[in-house]
């Protein structure tokens, strides 16, 4: 525990000081949010049919970019970094159990994505009148899938990943359709037909429906838990195998 | 006492190629011992296997009467590592990567008073990133010694120090070894096994070639040793060619080399020319290093 302890304070120190990350996961979300609210969000009056405006459901869709960015950005890019200089293998030369080392940053990590949803929470309910037809218990449950299962994606992008580049290339490769295509930044049923199947095969789609289907009824949209569910298992076995610490 | 380290034909493959071929050695509580030899000798590759850090491989090692593979953990515990190829993490300042390290250990020591000791305690609150390289390389030897260890593994603690920094980390080495551990030391430089070393064992192409004291290799080549005087007219190389601890004679560009292992050899020559009256200008001693040993052994220039 002490060693678990220490680590994660060695984390969330890398983290802060790491101001590419913190923009990234913290700061662009929350611009990203301010800027489509003022853009799109037209006092988040109702869509014709619905309860429920473009803020509304803006917020449980950005959820999206911020495991993505943690996932497809952070983890793999700094784990290859870690790996290629040599950190890695220095740590994994004294007695801690190595796989303390990726549980804590897995915690900073998540601990980071929860409040970076939190700061869109706030600046959604006080600058753009956000209502939440949900429960949050239930929304945290979701989203700590979500994070899971992107970080899952995130440790398999990093294990297979030759270099630092080829991490970071890998990731942007998977990330930017996400970013585009998912739900996660325009809104998935303002897309035609064609691109909305192809948003289907794409996991920040599923991240996207379930926590919309949480906030904006408290319904679980269980088809894409289950995707989800299956990407942690998938992605948690394959890089527990292949994660490579030289 | 059983030695701290045993290897017993030890034989490192990666694939097909054979970096470390059947080396046995036994290192005693106590000892600086060296392992040298050129770059790619499979130094590295020995002794990162002897301390459980690579496998498969072939023979048996013992460190600490342990197993490195299979009581890994269990050993870590107990020895210091410095790696030749690792960094920490960047951001990190120097205190906070004690503080970490120091979570890994069931027992460590106060780091202070190792920071005050290796002078990086005005360094402590410096991101490793901001450190020199020998600031850096002292905070990888602190780190080796947190847990207190019984042995300590340097490889190739000084490549890329200017000599002053060399010289001071040598100092270290020694204080190292003063407080009772065992060092296993790996370099490319002989002149740092010469040193530092109690004894050596050289490595080329994953053999050993030679395992003794220093002294003990420089004795084992022959004619090596001996004094140098500048030529004169009245030098007379027959009668230094005559003397019974004299083995060669030679004379080029205006330097007479005299060689000879006898212990007397530089009274019995300094003797015979002042006999004689035969100046001695610029009289020095010639000292073979374990460059010449291993030039000796190997046939081969030792590359830098
Ligand atoms: N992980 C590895 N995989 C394949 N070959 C290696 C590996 N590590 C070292 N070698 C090779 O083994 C030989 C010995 O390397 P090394 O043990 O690093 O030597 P040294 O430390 O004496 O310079 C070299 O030819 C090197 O290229
Ligand atoms: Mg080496």
């Amino acid at each position: 525990m002490k060693t678990y302890r220490k680590l994660v304070v060695a984390h969330a120190k890398l983290f802060l000081r790491e101001p590419i990350a913190l923009f990234f996961t913290i700061a662009f979300p929350a611009l990203l949010l301010t800027l489509l609210g003022i853009v799109f969000g037209h006092g988040n009056v109702p869509y014709p049919g619905e309860d429920f405006g473009y803020i509304d459901q803006q917020v449980p869709a950005l959820a999206g970019i911020i495991v993505g960015t943690i996932a497809l950005h952070s983890i793999p890019v700094i784990t290859a970094n870690n790996r290629e200089r040599g950190i890695l293998r220095r740590l994994k030369a004294s007695p801690m159990p190595a796989w303390q080392w990726i549980a804590a940053e897995i915690s900073v990590n998540f601990v980071v994505a929860v409040l970076s949803l939190v700061l869109l929470i706030i600046i959604a309910t006080y600058a753009f009148g956000m209502r939440f037809a949900g429960s949050w218990g239930a929304v945290l449950i979701g989203f700590t899938l979500s994070a899971f299962s992107f970080m899952a994606l995130g440790y398999l992008v990093a294990s297979l990943a030759p270099t630092p580049r080829v991490a970071t290339a890998a990731g942007q490769i998977l990330y930017m359709p996400m970013f585009m295509l998912s739900g996660a930044a325009i809104p998935l049923m303002l897309m035609p037909d064609g691109v909305q199947s192809v948003a289907r095969w794409l996991p920040m789609t599923h991240v996207v429906i379930v926590l919309q289907s949480l906030w904006l009824g408290g319904e679980w949209a269980m088809r894409s838990i289950w995707v989800l569910v299956a990407m942690l298992a998938v992605g948690g076995v394959l890089s527990a195998r292949l994660f490579r610490w030289e | 006492m059983p030695p701290v380290i045993t290897v017993q034909h030890l034989t490192k493959r990666y694939g097909s190629f054979v970096a470390v071929d059947d080396i046995s050695f036994a290192v005693q509580q106590g000892e600086i011992f060296g392992i040298v030899g050129p770059n790619g000798a499979g130094k590295t590759s020995a002794v990162e296997t002897i301390m459980g850090l690579r496998w498969p491989f072939e023979g048996t090692v013992r460190v600490l009467e342990m197993d490195p593979h299979q009581q890994r953990k269990e050993l870590a515990e107990r020895i210091g590592i410095q790696l030749q190829e690792a960094e920490l993490p960047h951001r990190l300042k120097v205190w906070e990567l004690m503080e970490l390290f120091s979570g890994f250990y069931r027992k460590s020591i106060p780091y202070p008073p190792l920071l005050e000791t290796w002078g990086i305690w005005e360094k402590r609150n410096s991101r490793f990133e901001e450190l020199s390289g020998g600031q850096k390389q002292r905070v990888f030897i602190a780190l080796s010694l947190l847990n207190d260890p019984e042995v300590v593994f340097l490889d190739e603690l000084t490549t890329g120090l200017d000599p002053q920094a060399r010289k001071q980390t040598w100092a270290m080495v020694e204080q190292i070894r003063a407080q009772g551990k065992t060092v296993v030391l790996v370099t490319h430089f002989m002149e740092e096994a010469q040193t530092l070393c109690d004894r050596v064992a050289i490595i080329d192409g994953g053999k050993i070639i030679a395992l003794d004291t220093p002294q003990g290799l420089l004795n084992s080549i022959d004619g090596q040793s001996g004094l140098m005087i500048e030529n004169s007219p009245e030098m007379d190389m027959a009668l230094l060619q005559a003397l019974p601890t004299v083995e060669r004679v030679e004379l080029s560009n205006g330097v007479v080399s005299i060689y000879g292992n006898a212990d007397n050899l530089v009274s019995s020559v300094v003797l015979a020319l002042e006999q004689h009256r035969i100046p001695m200008r610029n009289l020095r001693t010639v000292q073979p290093s374990l460059d010449d040993v291993f030039i000796t052994l190997t046939g081969k220039a030792l590359r830098d």
